[in-house]
């Protein structure tokens, strides 16, 4: 990639930047961010992790050069991209999920959704959404059974995320870990996924470093609190609105999809309006899947329905500059 | 259309046209009926059996059907012999009836069916006909076992019923779902592409000819085209 900036003169529109920044730096950066939460589930979780997130990253990097090897086209493993496909993947497993099932989850992430399309750039969905989603849908049994924190009191060996409680319950009383519990991370769930600190933390270093918009995480998490709080108070239950909203937005994959998967530059809108219609979208469908769908987890599926939704909310989005065409001109 | 040899017209129909896997017809029952080879395959003799009779009936009745509501025709006819099908399918083999459901009925249908009606059967003899029915069905029914054959293998661990996989390694659900259909489609129709190269290209002269409306629309050739080559997807 770098060799576009330096080898070819590429003449685009003004202002000319030079920027020292490539896809293999953003993606080294989004590896970084993505640290706190691998060291909570180490803590967590235990050592399993560890091996499962290596297990992913080598086999996306892996598929990636073979494919490109086998299709006599240039090597782009050094972009880093693999990497993060296939850590973001890990992280959306639980960790006592087999070895191969989350190679066979690597292989339809990296093959079938990126390079199939072209590779990176190209491709229409996330990569490593569609590879979880193709392990819930394929292994549904290993991708529920949720192994206890090694925190836990409890003697049992698997354990069931608060979202499973909730959906569980269905209208009747619940015990729910509290939100404290939930924020931190001391709960089960996918790998990645069950500590909002630790992904606040990576996704304030994105943000800082400017490599994401705060746009599609605010927008996202925001839908999910408002809907949230506005349907509690309505339908009402053991737990207060507020009480239930901040739940939300810490259960399940909220926090690690807005931060990291929606956020995808590919895959997500370009214009500010575009994120804000993205965002909410994420939001709506992601809480209408958790409230009344037979998922109990909806942030995966909402994800990929707004990717695929994605060129549309960009032509949608696009900017009207004054003295520009006609809204109506073909 | 130049003379082809009866031979001709039977292969046509299993790889070089092939109709699921070449010209994308009948896709509908080729990813709903596919979960398993039994489900495919008496999709696939179904159809091909209504196939075969309404071509040599349609070719038998093409001096006598009037051009203009020749379609409606067509439909009688192949409702006709979907009904005989689905009666003898409902005494006989009750489990495939109640698993093929509502896809039996749909036979009327089937682009396929109508596609050859419209193509090949009005414009050829009752022998011609016949063949390239036998061919066509062949070729469907194929592609669905094929397709069947995939997605019971990996969705279930199993083939024919018998068990293979289940037990050593877990099946991917997901072949069983209709997005495992899709998958399956896609790499399928590509290795089909892969490996007969450019003899099943997309014929050039693909304007009138195919068109429903050649006999009876006559002038505006060009924008006619135009229109075909726009909607050529949704043409079917």
């Amino acid at each position: 990639m770098e060799n576009q900036y330096y080898d070819n003169l590429t003449v685009s529109s003004s202002p000319h930047l030079v920027t020292g920044l490539d896809t293999r730096k953003t993606m080294m950066m989004v590896l970084i961010a993505l640290i706190p939460s691998f060291l909570v589930s180490i803590y967590v979780f235990g050592f399993r992790v560890i091996i499962l997130t290596i297990v992913c990253v080598v086999a996306s990097v892996f598929f990636e050069w073979g494919y490109n090897k086998l299709m006599k086209k240039p090597q782009t493993i050094g972009d880093l991209s693999a990497c993060v496909t296939g850590t973001i993947l890990a992280f959306n497993l639980p960790s006592s999920f087999p070895y191969w099932m989350a190679i066979i989850g690597c292989f339809v992430a990296i093959v079938v959704v990126k390079m199939l399309y072209g590779g990176l750039g190209r491709n229409i969905a996330n990569p490593a959404i569609v590879g979880r989603i193709v392990l819930l849908l394929s292994f549904t049994t290993q991708m529920t059974t949720w192994p206890v924190t090694r925190l836990a009191a409890t003697d049992a060996t698997t354990g069931a995320t608060p979202l499973g409680l909730l959906q569980a319950a269905k209208g009747g009383s619940v015990t729910l870990p509290s939100n404290m519990e939930m924020f931190l991370g001391f709960i089960g769930g996918s790998m990645g996924e069950v500590s909002a600190l630790a992904i606040l933390i990576g996704g304030a270093f994105l943000i800082w470093k400017k490599i994401i918009s705060p746009i599609i995480p605010l927008t996202f998490i925001g839908t999910v609190f408002v809907f949230a709080f506005i349907y509690y108070s309505i339908v009402g239950g053991d737990y207060s609105a507020m009480h239930m909203a901040i739940f939300h937005i810490c259960a399940g994959g909220v926090m690690l999809g807005a931060f990291f998967c929606a956020t995808d530059y590919v895959t997500s809108p370009i214009m500010p309006l575009g994120k804000v219609i993205f965002g909410i979208g994420c939001g709506v469908v992601t809480m209408v899947i958790r409230l009344w769908c037979s998922f109990p987890e909806g942030v995966s599926f909402a994800i990929l329905f707004m990717n695929v939704l994605c060129p549309l909310i960009d032509n949608f989005a696009i900017k009207k500059f004054y003295g520009g065409a006609k809204k109506n001109e073909k | 259309m130049e003379k082809k040899s009866k031979l001709s017209i039977l292969t046509n129909g299993i790889i070089k046209e092939n109709p699921a896997l070449v010209l994308v017809l009948g896709t509908c029952p080729t990813l709903a009926t596919t979960s398993s080879v039994t489900n495919g395959v008496g999709m696939g003799i179904s159809a091909a059996v209504v196939l075969i009779c309404s071509n040599i009936v349609i070719s038998a009745l093409r001096k006598i059907i009037p051009d203009k509501v020749r379609i409606p025709c067509y439909i009688v006819v192949i409702a006709g012999f979907v009904t005989v099908v689905q009666l003898l399918l409902q005494a006989y083999v009750p489990s495939l009836y109640s698993s093929l459901g509502l896809f039996i009925p749909l036979i009327v249908v089937n682009c396929i069916i109508l596609g050859r009606a419209e193509m090949f059967a009005n414009k050829n003899s009752v022998i011609d006909s016949a063949m390239d029915g036998i061919g066509m069905g062949i070729g469907f029914t194929f592609a669905l076992a094929c397709m069947g054959a995939v997605r019971e293998l990996l969705g279930s661990g199993t083939l024919l019923g018998i068990n293979i996989l289940a037990g050593h390694i877990e099946p991917m659900g997901i072949f069983n779902l209709a997005p495992g259909g899709f998958f399956t489609y896609a790499v399928i129709m590509a290795l089909v592409a892969y490996l007969t190269k450019d003899k099943s290209k997309i014929k050039k002269d693909f304007g009138c000819g195919g068109c429903a409306m050649e006999s009876t629309c006559g002038g505006e050739r060009k924008e006619l085209e135009k229109l075909v080559e726009k909607k050529g997807e949704e043409a079917c």
